[in-house]
Parts: C-alpha cells; sequence; structure tokens
C-alpha cells in the first residue's frame, strides 16, 4: 500500500505496457539512465576542467564548439579510437569486469535519486541503505580490475582504494543516520517530502550542519578525489587502479568517477537542500512542476559538485596515516557523538519547524 | 514476464555457484561468488523483500567479499591454479558434501512452507522494533549478545594492535 502513493513515472509506464513491449520500455528506461550517465559523466569532466581554470586563472578548454562544450566529446572520440591493450599475463575476465562492475554499482545508485517528483527509477522503502549498500559493491569492481591487470601499482592502488571506501563508508553513514533520524523513512521521496517546510540542513541545527560536513568529507574520499586521491597518486603509483587500462577501459573507470561524484552530490542535495523542492516554494504554483524540480535539484547538485571540485584544486594530497587519521580519530568519534545528540533532539522535538 | 526474470536471475546464481567450486583460479572463485551473492540479491528485490535484498548486497557483496578479496590475496600463488588434492581426500570431501545435500534436501522436502502474499513487504521500522523487542518473538537478547561480541572484537583488536607496536619500540 506505501507503494501507492509514490507512483512515478517509469513505474506507470510499465504498469500500463506487457508482453513485448513491456521488455521494449525496459531497455528505453535503461537507455535514458545510460544516456544520461554518459551525458552526464562528459558535461562533468568539461566543468572540472573549466572550474580547474578558474582556480588557476586560466580559460580552460575553449577552443572546440562553442565555449568549448565539444571538447570532451572530441576527447571520448579519441579514446574510442585507441588501441585496448591488455597486458599478456592480465586475467582477461576479471581484467574486463572490473569495469563493468564500477559502472554497474554506479548506474543502481542512479536508479535510486529522486530527480523530480516521479521522475525516479525505483522508489524502494530502503533507498538510502540501498545506495550505500550498492556503493560497497563498486569497491569490488576497482579490487577486481586491479587484481585482473597483474600489475603491483595497480594492486597498492586498489588495497588503498578498499582501505579508504570502507573506512570512510562508516562516518558517512552516520552522516546519514542522522538525517534518517529526522526524516524517519528511508525512503528518497519521504526523505525529500520530510523537508517541505524546512531543509534537514537548518532543520537539525549544529547537529546536521556538521553531519553534512562529515558527509562531504566522506563523499569526496568515497570517490577517491583530491585530497584523498592516494589511490592513483601519480607520483608513487604510476595511475594507480587503472594504471594497466588504456582507451574505453580508461575511459569506463574515469566516467564512472565522475558518476559517483554526481551521486554524491545528488544525495548531499537530496538529504540536506530539499532534493527537487524550491526554496521557500517560490515556484510552486507554476505550471511543469516536474521541470521546475528537475531544474531547482540539478541546481543544488551544481552547487554541490563545485564545491568539490573547489576542495580538488585547494587541497593538496594528503599521506596514508592522515587519512586514516581524520576517519577513525576524528571522523568517526564527532559522527558517533553527533549521531547520540540527533536522536536526543528528535526525541525532545527541538527541531526547527517553519512555516 | 516476472518468470523470465526469475530463471534469468536463479539461472545465474545457480551458473556462477557451480563456477565458484569449479573454477581453479582461486580469485575468480571469488568473483563467481559475488555474481552468485548478487543474484541472490535480485531474487530478494524481485520478492519485493526490499529491506533483506539491500542487506544481502551491503553484508555479503558489500562486506563479506571485500573480506574474502583481501584474504584471497594474501594466499600463496593466488593467480595460478591450484594443486590437485590427492584422491583419497577428494573422495571424503565427495562424500561430506553428498551428506550434507542429502540434509539440505530432507529439511527443503519436509518442511512445510507457506506462500504468504505480496502485498505486505516488511518496513524498517518493523524490522527496528522488532529488533529492540522484548515481548514474544523480540530479539533483542540476541541483538545485546551481537552488540557484546562485537565489543570484544574492537577490543581485542585493538589489543592486538597496541601491542606490536610496543615491541618495535623496545627493539
Amino acid at each position: 500500500m506505501m507503494n501507492m502513493l509514490s507512483i512515478n513515472i517509469f513505474q506507470t509506464w510499465l504498469e500500463q505496457t506487457h508482453g513485448i513491449w513491456y521488455v521494449l520500455v525496459l531497455a528505453g528506461i535503461a537507455a535514458i539512465y545510460l544516456g544520461f550517465f554518459a551525458v552526464a559523466g562528459l558535461m562533468l569532466v568539461y566543468l572540472e576542467r573549466r572550474v580547474a581554470g578558474y582556480f588557476q586563472l586560466r580559460l580552460g578548454p575553449n577552443r572546440v564548439g562553442p565555449w568549448g562544450l565539444l571538447q570532451t566529446i572530441a576527447d571520448a572520440l579519441k579514446l574510442v579510437s585507441k588501441e585496448i591493450f591488455v597486458p599478456k599475463m592480465a586475467d582477461k575476465l576479471l581484467y574486463k569486469a572490473g569495469y563493468y562492475i564500477v559502472i554497474i554499482a554506479a548506474l543502481l545508485a542512479l536508479a535510486v535519486i529522486p530527480f523530480a517528483r516521479q521522475i525516479q527509477a525505483l522508489d524502494f522503502n530502503v533507498g538510502l541503505f540501498f545506495i550505500s549498500a550498492v556503493s560497497s559493491v563498486g569497491v569490488l569492481g576497482i579490487l577486481i580490475g586491479a587484481w585482473g591487470s597483474r600489475n603491483k601499482y595497480s594492486l597498492i592502488g586498489a588495497m588503498r582504494s578498499g582501505l579508504q571506501m570502507i573506512s570512510y563508508e562508516l562516518s558517512a553513514g552516520f552522516a546519514i543516520i542522522a538525517v534518517v533520524l529526522m526524516s524517519g523513512t528511508l525512503k528518497m521521496t519521504g526523505i525529500v517530502e520530510a523537508q517541505k517546510h524546512t531543509w534537514f540542513l537548518f532543520q537539525g541545527h549544529l547537529p546536521a550542519i556538521i553531519a553534512f560536513m562529515i558527509f562531504l568529507i566522506s563523499g569526496t574520499a568515497e570517490t577517491n578525489r583530491v585530497p584523498f586521491d592516494l589511490v592513483e597518486g601519480e607520483s608513487e603509483l604510476g595511475a594507480g587502479f587503472h594504471t594497466e587500462y588504456s582507451g574505453m577501459g580508461f575511459a569506463f573507470f574515469f566516467l564512472a568517477e565522475f558518476i559517483n561524484m554526481f551521486i554524491i552530490a545528488a544525495l548531499g542535495a537530496t538529504l540536506f537542500l530539499g532534493g527537487w523542492l524550491a526554496p521557500f516554494g517560490i515556484t510552486d504554483g507554476l505550471p511543469a512542476q516536474w521541470l521546475w524540480g528537475i531544474i531547482w535539484f540539478l541546481l543544488k547538485v551544481f552547487v554541490l559538485i563545485f564545491l568539490l571540485m573547489w576542495f580538488r584544486w585547494t587541497f593538496p594530497r594528503i599521506r596514508i596515516d592522515q587519512l586514516l587519521t581524520l576517519e577513525w580519530k576524528y571522523l568517526l568519534p564527532i559522527g558517533l557523538v553527533n549521531t547520540v545528540i540527533m536522536a536526543w533532539m528528535v526525541w525532545k522535538d527541538w527541531l526547527i519547524h517553519l512555516g | 514476464m516476472e518468470q523470465i526474470l526469475f530463471y534469468i536471475l536463479a539461472g545465474t546464481t545457480l551458473v556462477a555457484a557451480l563456477l565458484t567450486v569449479n573454477t581453479a583460479k582461486i580469485y575468480r572463485a571469488v568473483v563467481y561468488l559475488l555474481i552468485a551473492l548478487l543474484g541472490i540479491a535480485g531474487i530478494y528485490f524481485q520478492m519485493n523483500y526490499d529491506f533483506m535484498g539491500a542487506v544481502q548486497l551491503s553484508v555479503y557483496a558489500g562486506g563479506v567479499m571485500v573480506l574474502l578479496v583481501y584474504v584471497v590475496m594474501l594466499t600463496e600463488k593466488v593467480g595460478e591454479p591450484i594443486r590437485r588434492i590427492a584422491p583419497f581426500r577428494r573422495a571424503i570431501a565427495g562424500i561430506t558434501v553428498l551428506l550434507l545435500m542429502g540434509l539440505a534436501l530432507f529439511a527443503i522436502w519436509k518442511f512445510d512452507f507457506q506462500t504468504l502474499g505480496n502485498d505486505s513487504p516488511v518496513t524498517v521500522e518493523q524490522v527496528g522494533k522488532a529488533m529492540l523487542s522484548y515481548e514474544r518473538n523480540g530479539f533483542v537478547l540476541p541483538f545485546e549478545v551481537i552488540s557484546v561480541l562485537l565489543l570484544a572484537v574492537m577490543i581485542g583488536a585493538i589489543v592486538i594492535a597496541k601491542s606490536k607496536i610496543q615491541k618495535n619500540t623496545d627493539q
């Protein structure tokens, strides 16, 4: 019965079709998500380079197409035309399975994220839990791919990656639990609806802001981005876990990394910044609500992505011991205490409810 | 349609499970096991048993598999096919497997399975309440026992890690 409340367009499409059409619609939805995966990935790479240019007082890509918008497409074409080189000693099956697992994990996480009211492929009762479960499968892709390429640098990079993701998943989990305490549900649409009057970032006073900061830090670590990019420390490991990948093999890992960044930002926007809801409901009465929902959602995601890119071009890479100290001695205890305080606040009903 | 999906999932799971025990390369066995576990998670999701599916993903496919990957990396000659075992040992292993399979089949045959309606998926709320309930069918005792066990494990890990550091400084 709970599912009845949240019929989304993809589910309605599926329910109205039978037989061969069912398969076609299913494939169509998958194609939409794959298309989004590719386009968003390419756009984020472009954005990254422009933001990098901005922070380093230069222009970034600006020759191919208007404002250099087609630069990444040209890059992708170059990568497609490159030879896919598989090392002689590599375990070919594992070598190839690596990037598929990473991409599938990213796509599965993407399926649960609500882009606007009703625009979401799957609305589980346990959506949030599902995302954190799926993201732990992504680590395996990196480990398997690195093992498959039979290269010590790949293996060291992947070991670091596994270590880092497992550690930081804990504090990301605590940040998410703080939100779940306020929302009382793990369902993504339910979490957004609970922020109708006040975003969770403001509803929960200081603990919510602390949780947001912990979430951003551990999110950066989980996507292996600077300052947590020991996984591919160029000066020590060649290119880390994807040292042996060339052409599209490398491109798949690269795209998945950017999509993971998008997922972290989208999760942050959904959990703390009210997802598709307009601030103060300023666009509520207007027509085409779904479009406004997508616009607001992508705007919030963009702000968070900009923040993550800002991190990347501001902080230097940290050492492995600093990485572990930060997680186990600071973030995790802070997250634990923060969760207890948040539970207390929810119990006493000290949350801020505007409107 | 549901049936076709079920057979695809079940078939993948079975094939992957067979490959897990039959492959000669130990690291590949890990990957096949991962596919089998993912297939089971898929079947849970198909049954609308979302919570169990997500637990399957995060505990088995996420946690246990990462642990296995690290353990396997530490074994000897990971990439090479493993040695053949002596025929006598293989016979013993075969008999044990047959016995266990017989037991499992017997249990499945004898147990009176009941079909449940598909319209009442278990919610996280119910799971949480059952976990802390001390009434009939409540799980508060196992829950507390597990917490004590985990605490003991954590303290043990810290003690082992600490003692090594002290030895190193003594030298």
